[in-house]
């Protein structure tokens, strides 16, 4: 089961240092264990596009920072994920809740998030797993971030909801 | 009269002391006339709008040096929430706005807003408790020491000349040998 303390916990352990966010409903339920005294340094934003910049800055400054966002934010900061992740090659981690993804599988929901996201990320030449809380664990979600970090590469795992 | 980019900056550079410059858009091109230092960082290609966050960034991950953002007042009004976002994490941010109500980058064009934009108000109401506005090169040269002082995040505009014609200006050296240059003198390994 994916939860608060288990991915801060496991992030901790991989050495993530800061969680830029903007978070969503599902994202938001970590958000306690994010700025628990033990937590990640919680890091809040107006905008999507905007935690790329600040997450490139930390990364610059010798930080290890992630970013997490819905979806929709992560449409909008197409122009922040482009030029900071094949610009300045800085290779960021995202963790991104992905809107109405159960309902788009059982043919539910007329929402366009589940339709896009996936195809954007490979569009923007970003490699990911699509973890389903209900089976994979924090440690999925660190061994993707790990597996990044090892090949000096952005990585994603979205996040079905 | 106003002040020019170069005036502008040049009055920056004299008072930059330690901190990190990011500078961005028409500045990229102006800055290397007044320094060339491995903790001057040409943000272009850029984000559209994100140096203050780039800077915010530098300045949470390390407390030695401040960070001066270098930002014209169409890079701001592409995304106006980064003056929450500085108020929101506190550090020593130093965003000058320069303000010629143009995008000069592109030939010239006005900005949305042009000469009735208040930025300083606009900082004040997002929270930004230092904030300096200064009209003239005599003013600038008064505040900057004070401006470049003390604890973030601080917010200055000036009001510059604009210019029409300009092209996108180059960085003086690749990203890549910018970001190695400043991880050096940061004394940060390269990954």
């Amino acid at each position: 089961m994916l939860d608060g303390p288990g991915v801060v916990a496991a992030l901790k352990r991989q050495g993530v240092t800061h969680a830029i966010w903007i978070p969503d409903s599902e994202l938001g339920t970590w958000e306690g264990a994010m700025t628990a005294p033990n937590g990640l340094q919680l890091v809040r934003v107006c905008r999507e596009g905007e935690a790329f910049a600040v997450a490139a800055g930390l990364w610059l400054g010798g930080q290890r920072p992630i970013v997490i966002v819905q979806c929709t934010g992560f449409f909008e900061a197409g122009d922040a994920l482009r030029n900071i992740l094949h610009d300045m090659h800085i290779p960021l981690f995202l963790i991104v809740g992905v809107r109405s993804y159960y309902l788009h599988q059982e043919g539910k929901t007329a929402d366009s998030c589940p339709v896009f996201t996936e195809p954007i990320l490979q569009a923007w030449r970003v490699p990911y797993v699509v973890l389903d809380p209900r089976r994979h664990t924090a440690d999925d979600l660190a061994q993707e971030y790990r597996r990044a970090l090892d090949e000096k590469r952005a990585g994603a795992v979205l996040i079905a909801e | 009269m106003l002040m020019t980019q170069q005036q502008a900056l040049e009055v920056l550079a004299s008072h930059r002391g330690d901190n990190i410059v990011v500078t961005t858009m028409s500045s990229v091109g102006i800055w290397p006339q007044f320094s060339d230092s491995p903790l001057d960082f040409a943000y272009i290609p850029s984000a559209m709008g994100h140096a203050p966050g780039l800077g915010l960034g530098l300045a949470l991950a390390q407390k030695k040096h401040g960070i001066i953002v270098v930002n014209g007042d169409g890079c701001m009004l592409m995304n106006l929430g980064s003056l929450v976002t500085l108020t929101q994490n506190p550090a020593n941010v130093y965003l000058v706005i320069l303000e010629n109500g143009l995008y000069e980058v592109t030939g010239g064009q006005k900005v949305a807003g042009a000469g009735r934009t208040d930025f300083a108000q606009i900082a004040r109401g997002a929270g930004i408790q230092r904030v300096y506005d200064c009209d003239t090169l005599a003013g600038w040269q008064d505040a900057s020491a004070q401006v470049l002082s003390g604890l973030g995040p601080v917010v200055v505009c000036l009001k510059v000349e604009g210019r029409i014609g300009q092209k996108t200006p180059k960085a003086p050296r690749p990203m890549r040998e910018q970001i190695a240059r400043l991880k050096e003198a940061l004394h940060i390994p390269c990954s």
